[in-house]
């Protein structure tokens, strides 16, 4: 029987319907603490043998994408992968990916310096959002409505850590104040939700009270979602979209996706969708 | 399955009897996330903070 481990550092109730799900399924699963791993970089006899196949869930991005490359550099498969990984951890590896697939995504500038930032917002037009490369749950994701709170937010970065000041700029789509969260397992959409804003805030993640609501996958929403999870290497993914006048956009890509929310108001079996896609990824 | 109370609203909790020190269990009226302690038979939770910088999805 294939034995598939789940990694974690922190067990949240999204891990823990993977958990029953497999219970339920008879899948067998191996609960790997991350936390308390020590892998041997340098082991030729590939001891780390406790599970034939990985779901991938860390929080920690940095955590997560180290832990991926290093069982696949002892052949093991990994869900997802370290490359589709590194691409979705990433917003602006993401966005090369989706533009060079073709996907409709948002106006984006890369800058490394406060004026170049102000060149590029000068090309993308007022107001812009400033976003982290690497970050999450909308931290520091900030709206930039002209050139002197451009110049103050800057400013500010420049004392954090070099990799915020990579300046990532992005036109601000006029969208309702919601957005869609498209779940892809493998070749399949197999739910969506709109994620509205709350009455204060702009940003619709729902770390920050984005407040959750089922939608009905649609063709295009399923083409599109599906393009945008095989542009960044193909697996199981939560990709983001706005809708336009012109049609939907894609603005982020997912890689070790919250879904708790989603299978609350959709009722979509996504732990046992997982779970099955990982299985199948072993035999590969 | 155990119940706990939740701290801040004191809704019943359920917390799998299998739950891992560390588990995170989210309180269903109030949504507070809280996590599970275990030390030998005895069993608390407590409020977390759930984020460092570079956590999400």
């Amino acid at each position: 029987m294939v034995k598939i481990g789940l990694l974690y550092d922190q067990l949240r109730p999204d891990e823990r319907l993977i958990i029953e799900a497999a219970k339920s399924n008879g899948v067998d699963l191996t609960l790997c603490d991350t936390n308390e791993l020590a892998l041997d970089l340098t082991d030729a006899n590939n001891s780390f043998n406790v599970a034939d196949v990985f779901l991938q869930r860390c929080v920690s991005y940095f955590r997560s994408i180290h832990i991926t490359a290093t069982l696949e550099a002892q052949g093991k498969n990994v869900i997802n992968s370290f490359k589709a990984a590194s691409i979705c951890g990433n917003k602006l590896l993401t966005s090369i990916c989706l533009s060079r697939a073709k996907i409709p995504t948002p106006h984006t500038y890369v800058a490394f310096t406060q004026e170049s930032s102000l060149h590029a917002l000068e090309q993308i037009g007022y107001p812009a959002i400033l976003k982290p490369v690497v970050g999450s749950w909308g931290r520091l994701v900030a709206i930039i409505k002209d050139s002197e709170s451009a110049r103050s937010i800057i400013e500010a970065h420049e004392y954090m850590h070099p990799i915020q000041q990579v300046y990532y700029i992005q036109e601000k789509i006029k969208r309702p104040n919601r957005d869609i969260r498209c779940f892809v397992i493998g070749e399949r959409a197999v739910a969506a939700m709109y994620r509205h804003a709350p009455s204060d805030e702009w940003r619709t993640n729902t770390a920050r009270g984005g407040v959750a609501e089922s939608l009905l996958v649609t063709p295009e929403l399923e083409e599109l979602s599906i393009r945008a999870a095989q542009a960044v290497g193909g697996g199981a993914f939560g990709v983001d979209l706005m809708e336009t006048e012109s049609g939907l956009v894609v603005h982020e890509v997912n890689h070790t996706t919250e879904f708790k929310n989603i299978v609350r108001v959709t009722h979509a079996d996504i732990p046992r969708l997982l779970l099955e896609y990982t299985l199948q990824q072993a035999k590969k | 399955m155990s119940e706990e109370k939740c701290p801040d609203c004191e809704a019943v909790i359920h917390v799998p009897p299998d739950a891992v020190d560390g588990e995170i269990v989210t309180c269903p009226d109030c949504g507070l996330d809280l996590e599970v302690h275990t030390t030998g038979e005895k069993r608390t939770i407590k409020p977390v903070v759930l984020e460092k910088e570079d956590w999400g999805e």
